[in-house]
């Protein structure tokens, strides 16, 4: 089974995300900033992490750099999911290390499609 | 609530102007579909919209509103795979056979354009390639036109199916919205075809990508349609279609995973 890890510092959108990716057959952890983050993945790599950017302690941008040069810290799928929306943070993002990048709000539909674009999910045929 | 007879009314309209199949008797969807027209012809009520039709049947009046039925769901890189395909493999192969001529790719029913600017964005990642291919689009409808050749799309519509990667290489910010960059739209010319009109004026095509619109069509327009995209087709072209979609026997699969076709007679020429 695949794992997935949402770091957000709300617990609603945290709710929202577990429902989607256990619907999608994920095994989720959750995670309420960059520093606990950080604790899951030295005990454990999940296999996608779902990043919120503004958080306490350690925001998503930060976490990145950092599981980047952690060992083994490439292999994870980051897909940033905020409300950051102009396109200098996607690209921010993205250079720190984000595979993906998701505008909030979002459903179902647009975190399957990203997890299908970074692999993680077969391509829906339709 | 939009009355029966107007609902089968409207059905009648969308079958003669386009051949357009619609459920009569969902009268949800006609209602969603129908109330924006409704709103911007200065009508109270969709049924106030169809009353007036019914009575005056005003040409324009009447292609809004069968333009409305007809709008598709679309969406960028619908099936990745395709256009990995069409950008890695057929589209090469389409320009070898051209010897320096311009491969001519025809997008018929474009939509709101997401399906051939996915297209023009992976061509203008690779100007070799994209240099030899011309891009044109059609579509029914004016207002999807104007859509498409605004390149204007909402957070929501980016989000689908654009990659990231993308979004940030041609997409700037203009409000809420993710403009197109001007570059990648002045790669695609554009024009209104019904496609039931005699195609014969618009040409002839390589590559012709109809993808996801013969289903929504009765049997019969589905025929005529097929008929006008093959006569278009130069010799050697391609006709893709949704992957789901299957075509007549005149039609042979040249990569039916991907909804490729070929002229049956032409593949059978070249397999002697």
């Amino acid at each position: 089974m695949l794992s997935c890890l949402v770091v957000d510092d709300s617990r609603v959108i945290r709710k929202v995300s577990r429902r989607i990716l256990e619907d999608l057959g994920f095994e989720v952890a959750e995670a309420s900033d960059g520093v606990e983050a950080m604790a899951w993945c030295s005990a454990m790599m999940p296999d996608a992490i779902l990043l919120d950017w503004r958080m306490p302690a350690m925001d998503g941008l930060e976490f990145v750099s950092r599981l980047r040069a952690e060992p083994g810290g490439k292999r994870p799928k980051v897909i940033f999911c905020t409300v950051e929306n102009e396109i200098e943070r996607i690209r921010e993002a993205l250079d720190a290390g984000a595979d993906e990048y998701i505008m909030k709000p979002f459903d179902g539909a647009i975190v399957a499609s990203k997890l299908a674009y970074v692999g993680l999910l077969p391509e829906l045929a339709a | 609530m939009i009355s029966a007879s107007d609902r089968i009314f409207l059905a009648a309209l969308c079958l003669a102007r386009a051949g357009l199949r619609v459920d009569a008797d969902k009268s949800y969807l006609i209602e969603s579909r129908l109330a924006p027209v409704a709103r911007r012809e200065g009508f109270a009520s969709p049924e106030d919209f169809i009353g007036a039709l019914r009575e005056r049947g005003d040409e324009r009046q009447g292609w809004a509103a069968v333009e409305a039925m007809g709008l598709p769901e679309t969406e960028f890189y619908r099936n990745r795979a395709v256009f990995e395909r069409l950008v890695g493999d057929v589209l090469p192969t389409l320009a070898q056979g051209r010897g320096g001529q311009p491969v001519r790719v025809w997008n018929a029913a474009c939509g709101s354009g997401q399906e051939i600017y996915s297209l023009a964005m992976m061509l203008a990642d690779a100007p070799t390639l994209g240099r030899q291919v011309e891009l044109f689009a059609s579509d029914l409808s004016e207002r999807n036109l104007e859509k498409a050749q605004a390149g204007l799309y909402s957070q929501f519509e980016t989000q689908r199916g654009l990659p990231a990667r993308m979004l940030v290489r041609h997409f700037e910010k203009r409000g809420e919205s993710f403009a197109l960059s001007p570059r990648v739209r002045q790669m695609v010319r554009w024009r209104r075809v019904n496609l039931l009109d005699d195609l014969s004026r618009l040409g002839q095509f390589d590559l012709i990508l109809c993808r996801n619109m013969l289903t929504q069509l009765t049997a019969e327009a589905q025929e005529r349609v097929l008929d006008g995209l093959k006569a278009a087709l130069a010799p050697g072209g391609r006709l893709v279609l949704g992957v789901k979609e299957s075509p007549g026997s005149t039609l042979s699969p040249a990569a039916r995973e991907i909804g490729l076709y070929g002229l049956a007679d032409e593949q059978a020429r070249s397999a002697a």
